[in-house]
């Protein structure tokens, strides 16, 4: 296998929560608690979780979009992880970010081809009719017409304006993009044109996605490894087919079997509902950080976390039962 | 027990008039879930508020029809009589607990004041039946939660009290707008089988506002499907699921990516059926069938009239000039 794109180790992002007059540190929110992957060219890797589980804290702290407190980031093996703001533009071209809300992630004084055109502009590719151009080739590659380039953001429907968020961060042809519940604010009928264009233009140059979501049924439609993430750590990474099929963390497992499948025959299924809630990043759990909802939980899980280990090829899990 | 006929709630601006709901009937049964499903805009919302009679207003107004609970007109209804069905014999739980939550009046007043309101029951009684309700909801140690405030407590929790204010008056009929869209999918899991079991215990009938087709086949006995204002098919949900008989029902089951079906059935990955266009605003619905535009099986009769909503087999409805096409084109 070749060398992969974006390296990322024990990667940490800790916020601190300050109080009294002194604005002392009063306490720390476990964001991010120590993840590693790696991403490899024209690969998907999706990151899963609830709400508040670190995913999309941890997609910006890839992107140095957030300084991370620990850990190191390697793209196309450099350390990034230490570089300056100076240092890392030119390397922001490798990697673009693609946000969930199509309308505020979109300057609405700007034309939509403004839009893109400044992206080009901030690295300096292309100038005058001949950037015009590369515009418009992007809106045509992503679905657009290039007349509407002259529109503005709210002449357009939500799924137009994600392709024009997708526009953007193609026209820098970058590498890697981040992709943060890309389609999660679309309608249902939205959502597949706008998958299918990011497996589209994925297939034709090659782009690395580190796909950040919650909709389980997406992320098995457009990844091919499949991150677990629960309260600031990964409890299992693996080949898709095998997380989906034969998940082995308890949590993968509760997750999978909460979502509702629309065949109203599997209604009677066997489901593993969890209770209560996620506790709070703040003062997460000692030992495994699921175990106060896990119903193997043992003696072992409540003092020791486990390690994420490797139990068969490209299948890690963090689980003391493994 | 509660009948839907004809309604037509519409939205009027200087410029003209929009058609939120434009000629929608259908009929609740005692004990029964009903889903309306559809997207951003179809009308769905506005449906269960000309329910309560809550159209924001203006620009929104119900210009027609009649909606029948146990018989009685509540369009001919006054606005003290109307106050009486709310959260009485009708209540509405919402997607967004914390915004329908008053968020600095602590939980335990917020629920006791609707009991002492409908039930006229004295502080003491209503206090004690307010921690039995949060009890009913599952909710872990609710004497202490009654001094809290809604930002103190999970989403999860906040849905909870929500629901627990809805069933204080044993309503007869249960309006919920999305109400775990906000929520994970672990606690989602948790609250539709707190809706459910409630719902065997006092026997109350559900409508089950959602865009979600999985949330609809696992908990809906009959399922609506509204596009732009309109109710496009009805049926079982069995039938719905099985043999869906207009365009976009199809259409939308197809374009969802399938936890159950693709893990076995395709190695690589395929392209997902999409669904062409977007749904047209209101103010420039088509002619003829307003799905027509975006419509595989369309033709030249559908971009004329207005197919009328027609029974195609027992209990299953739709509004489609090539139902039979649409059913005989496989899944």
């Amino acid at each position: 296998m070749t060398a992969p794109v974006l390296e990322v180790r024990d990667l940490r992002k800790y916020f601190p929560i300050r109080g009294g007059l002194t604005a002392r540190l009063a306490a720390k929110v476990h964001a991010v608690d120590g993840i590693s992957f790696d991403l490899h060219r024209g690969e998907t890797l999706g990151l899963v979780g609830e709400s508040g589980c670190g995913k999309s804290t941890a997609g910006k702290a890839v992107l140095k979009l957030i300084e991370p407190t620990s850990g190191t980031i390697k793209l196309e093996g450099r350390d990034i992880t230490r570089l300056r703001r100076s240092e890392l533009r030119p390397l922001r071209r490798e990697m673009q970010m693609i946000f969930q809300d199509p309308f505020s992630s979109l300057n609405p004084r700007m034309s939509a081809g403004q839009i893109v055109a400044e992206a080009l502009a901030v690295h300096g590719i292309g100038r005058g009719s001949e950037r015009i151009e590369r515009v418009a080739a992007l809106f045509q590659r992503v679905g657009l017409r290039p007349d509407q380039m002259a529109e503005f953001p709210h002449a357009f429907s939500g799924g137009q304006r994600q392709r024009i968020g997708i526009a953007r961060a193609l026209a820098v042809q970058p590498k890697v993009i981040v992709g943060d519940e890309p389609v999660s604010a679309l309608d249902v009928s939205i959502q597949a044109q706008v998958i299918n264009l990011l497996m589209d233009v994925q297939e034709e140059l090659g782009l690395a996605y580190l796909f950040i979501a919650h909709d389980l049924a997406v992320v098995q439609h457009i990844a091919h490894r499949v991150a677990v993430m629960y309260l600031g750590r990964i409890v299992e990474l693996a080949d898709k087919r095998a997380l989906f099929g034969e998940p082995l963390h308890p949590y993968t497992e509760a997750l999978l079997s909460a979502v509702p499948i629309p065949d109203p025959r599997s209604r009677h299924r066997k489901r593993a509902v969890l209770s209560g809630d996620v506790p709070s990043p703040v003062n997460p759990p000692a030992g495994c950080h699921f175990h106060t909802r896990c119903p193997y939980a043992t003696e072992r899980c409540r003092v020791e976390a486990p390690e994420l280990r490797e139990l068969k090829p490209g299948h890690f899990v963090s689980c003391h039962r493994h | 027990m509660l009948e839907i006929e004809d309604l037509q709630t519409h939205l009027l601006f200087r410029g003209g008039t929009l058609r939120a709901v434009d000629g929608f009937s259908c009929s609740l049964r005692p004990g029964e879930t009903l889903g309306i499903v559809g997207e951003s805009g179809c009308g769905k919302s506005m449906t269960a508020l000309s329910i309560l009679r809550l159209v924001p207003s203006p620009p929104g107004k119900i210009v027609g029809g009649a909606i029948r609970l146990d018989g009685r007109n509540l369009l001919a209804l006054g606005e003290a009589e109307m106050r009486e069905i709310r959260g009485n014999a009708i209540s509405m739980i919402f997607q967004e607990p914390m915004t329908s939550l008053n968020p600095v009046v602590t939980i335990g007043r917020q629920i006791g004041e609707a009991i002492a309101l409908h039930q006229g029951l004295g502080r003491r009684a209503a206090l004690e039946r307010t921690v039995e309700m949060l009890r009913m909801v599952h909710i872990a140690e609710p004497e202490r939660r009654l001094d809290e405030f809604p930002h103190q407590i999970s989403g999860g929790m906040r849905q909870r009290v929500m629901i627990a204010m809805a069933l204080s008056c044993n309503p007869r009929v249960l309006l919920a707008d999305e109400p775990t869209t906000a929520l994970d999918v672990t606690i989602q899991a948790q609250i539709l089988a707190l809706m459910a079991e409630l719902q065997q215990r006092l026997g109350t009938a559900i409508i089950l506002i959602t865009h979600d087709m999985g949330v609809i086949a696992e908990n809906a006995d009959r399922v609506v499907v509204m596009y732009a204002g309109r109710k496009v098919e009805e049926a079982p949900v069995e039938a719905l699921f099985a043999a869906p008989l207009h365009p976009y029902t199809k259409g939308l089951l197809r374009s969802i990516p399938r936890l159950d079906l693709s893990i076995t059935a395709d190695a690589g990955r395929h392209r997902l059926a999409e669904i062409a266009g977007t749904v047209p605003p209101l103010s420039q619905l088509p002619p003829g069938c307003s799905f027509s535009p975006r419509c595989p099986f369309a033709t030249d009769i559908c971009r004329r009239e207005h197919p009328p909503l027609e029974e195609k087999a027992p209990g299953h409805f739709a509004t489609c000039w090539h139902s039979s096409q649409v059913a005989g084109a496989g899944p």
